[in-house]
C-alpha cells in the first residue's frame, strides 16, 4: 500500500493523518509535509498513525526530524498510535520516551489543551 | 533445505517487494504468525540499508537476498556490494541529498527484532544474516 497523507487544523493543533506504509520509499513525502507545515507556522503537530500498516527506521527518523524542527519553535510533535506492531519499534529504539504517544486523537487534544 | 534467492535493483521502491517476498516465504516455512511482522520489519531494515549503500557506492549493482529454510530455522541473508562498513541507513530526498536527521537506527532495530543476527562487514560489502524459529514441518516440507 502506498502512503496517504492528509492534514487539518483544530485550534492551534495541526492533525496529520497518515495511512499506509512509511518506509525508505515513502518517508520523504512525510518529511516534506512536516517541513512544509513547520515552514507555514504550524508548530504543534499531532501525527495520527492509526492507519499506518508499516513503519521502519527511516520513518522514525522523519518523525524525529519533525520533532527537532517544531521544538526549535517551542512547539510539539505527538503521536496517536495503539497498534502493537508499530509501538514495538518505538519501544525497541527507546523513542517512547521522546514522543508523547496517545491512544486517540481526542485524548491527545485533551492533553494538548491542558498543556496550553 | 529450500532456498529462494532474490536480486533487485537498488531502488527504495523495491524494498517493499523484498519485504513481501520474505514474509510470504517465512509463512510458508512455518514461522509463527505472531513473529511475521518482526521478519517483515527486520528484512525491510536490512534491505533499506543495502539499497542506500548501493546508491552511494555502486548504484548499478543489484542487492541480493537469500531466504533459507534450514533445519527448523528460517534464515535470511541480505548482501550488499558496497565497499566500506560506514554506511548508515539513510533516506534520500527527491533532489538526491541525504536526509540529515536519520541516525543509524536500522541495525539496532534488526538486533531488537531478529532471534539471531550476524553482521559481517567486509571490503566488498556487508552481509546481514538473521534467523527465526520455524516449524520443522512448515508448508515448504509438503
Amino acid at each position: 500500500m502506498d502512503l496517504k497523507l492528509d492534514h487539518h487544523s483544530e485550534d492551534n493543533l495541526t492533525i496529520v493523518d497518515v495511512e499506509g506504509e512509511i518506509d525508505v520509499y515513502t518517508a520523504p513525502r512525510l518529511r516534506e509535509l512536516l517541513i512544509d507545515l513547520v515552514n507555514k507556522g504550524n508548530f504543534h503537530l499531532l501525527v495520527n498513525m492509526e492507519k499506518v500498516d508499516f513503519l521502519d527506521s527511516t520513518g522514525l527518523g522523519v518523525l524525529v526530524g519533525g520533532l527537532k524542527r517544531v521544538r526549535a519553535h517551542d512547539g510539539s510533535l505527538e503521536l496517536v498510535c495503539t497498534q502493537e506492531r508499530i509501538l514495538k519499534i518505538f519501544r525497541i529504539t527507546g523513542l517512547t520516551k521522546v514522543f508523547g504517544i496517545y491512544a486517540s486523537v481526542e485524548e491527545a487534544k485533551e492533553a494538548h489543551g491542558r498543556d496550553k | 533445505m529450500a532456498t529462494v534467492e532474490l536480486t533487485f535493483t537498488a531502488l527504495p521502491a523495491h524494498v517493499r517487494t523484498a519485504r513481501l517476498v520474505a514474509t510470504a516465504i517465512a509463512r510458508r516455512t512455518g514461522v509463527a504468525e505472531a513473529i511475521l511482522d518482526e521478519v517483515r520489519l527486520a528484512v525491510g531494515e536490512a534491505c533499506s540499508r543495502a539499497v542506500e549503500a548501493h546508491r552511494l557506492h555502486c548504484p548499478g549493482e543489484p542487492v541480493r537476498i537469500e531466504l533459507r529454510d534450514d533445519a527448523g530455522r528460517f534464515e535470511v541473508t541480505v548482501t550488499d556490494a558496497a565497499p566500506g562498513d560506514d554506511v548508515m541507513p539513510q533516506v534520500l530526498e527527491a533532489n538526491g541529498s541525504l536526509m540529515p536527521e536519520i541516525d543509524n537506527l536500522g541495525i539496532a532495530v534488526i538486533a531488537g527484532l531478529a532471534d539471531d543476527v550476524e553482521v559481517l562487514p567486509g571490503p566488498k560489502g556487508m552481509r546481514i544474516r538473521m534467523s527465526w524459529p520455524a516449524s520443522t514441518n512448515g508448508l515448504a516440507a509438503f
